[in-house]
């Protein structure tokens, strides 16, 4: 066996090994994005402008928020800067992943921020975190079954969306709130969560009320960030590593 | 192009700058200031909650069950496990008062 074919046999290894490792994330987000599909039309989406918001955005929380604000007919720039809010928490991934990586072409580093969600992150992290390299096939067998199943099942949400009679009775309405309280109390570790919770939700229900819809969303959000800003930094655990 | 296409488009250009943004903006300095960091910290959360106070407050007995299960899972379980407890709560409930 010659010199080339054993690498091209580690090659393989490697994105296999990645591959494994996707497997409970594609479990995982499964029903969020048949749920994203189905939301979609219910909120006025074409099945190819679900498929599409699936393939360009990919992410799941931000296409959630993306499809709600476009249904309650808010300003188009908004949807916009709320996609760029829910998503910004990533400049924090790509600020870490980036060590990680900087020694890939260009154009590989390119495609690599492309697809790096939430576990995306978490998984290459952690293998860095074992002392392992992260190589560009690896972390593309761990995130192109992720990706490929995520705008699959968008469509198929989408198409089958279009099917379900009595929207009410399912609930299907109010699953993205209920989604995302899910978010947020996962975000509960994090220090200052309870009063920038507190914040965000008294300042958007006090601004639903007087300035009304749309706007709710970027002044609860600004006050909760404002006030992580404002208090001393010691309270947000931030300076000092754990 | 429809709106919704600029809309989506606009919206992956957004998301792809914050997703390669990070790399670009970190790898030109040495710490970020801790109250910046304090805030972006702080962004999901607060982002996520404004998405569910008015509407909680806005909502019924069987969304408000459906929060409350939701909330009570998030104790022991995961997102899918609060989320499909909510789900199910909500769909059951909404059987017995619309």
């Amino acid at each position: 066996m010659s010199a080339e074919a054993i690498s091209e046999s580690g090659v393989k290894s490697d994105f296999w090994d990645g591959v494994r490792l996707s497997m409970p994330v594609v479990v995982a987000s499964a029903p969020f994005a048949v749920l994203f599909g189905a939301l979609a039309v219910d909120n006025g989406f074409s099945v190819l402008e679900a498929f599409l918001m699936s393939a360009m955005i990919y992410g799941g929380a931000s296409q959630m928020v993306g499809i709600e604000l476009f249904g309650q007919h808010v300003a188009p720039w908004l949807i916009v800067l709320s996609i760029f809010a829910v998503n910004f928490r990533h400049v924090l991934y790509s600020a870490g992943i980036g060590r990680r990586i900087a020694h890939w072409p260009v154009l590989q580093q390119a495609l690599g921020y492309f697809i790096l969600t939430d576990p995306q992150y978490a998984v290459a992290e952690a293998r860095a975190a074992s002392g392992q390299s992260v190589g560009f096939v690896w972390y593309l067998g761990l995130g192109l079954p992720v990706y490929v199943f995520w705008v699959a099942e968008s469509a198929l949400g989408a198409v089958f969306g279009k099917l379900i009679p009595d929207t009410h009775a399912l609930g299907i309405d109010f699953l993205l709130p209920i989604y995302f309280l899910g978010l947020v109390l996962g975000f509960r570790k994090r220090p200052l969560w309870l009063p920038v919770v507190a914040a965000s939700a008294a300042a958007s229900i006090v601004a639903y009320k007087t300035v009304g819809s749309p706007w709710h969303v970027s002044i609860g959000a600004i006050a909760g960030v404002l006030l992580a800003v404002i208090l001393p930094p010691h309270h947000s655990g931030v300076g000092k590593r754990p | 192009m429809s709106t919704t296409f600029w809309i989506i488009l606009a919206g992956a250009v957004a998301t792809y700058l914050t997703r390669v943004g990070g790399h670009l903006v970190i790898s030109r300095f040495d710490n970020i200031h801790p109250r910046v960091e304090a805030g972006l910290n702080a962004v999901p959360a607060a982002v996520l909650t404004t998405l569910v106070a008015p509407a909680a407050l806005g909502a019924g007995p069987a969304e408000w069950a459906a929060l409350i299960v939701t909330a009570i899972m998030s104790l022991r379980g995961g997102l899918m496990a609060m989320f499909l407890a909510g789900a199910a709560v909500l769909i059951l409930a909404r059987q017995f008062v619309g």
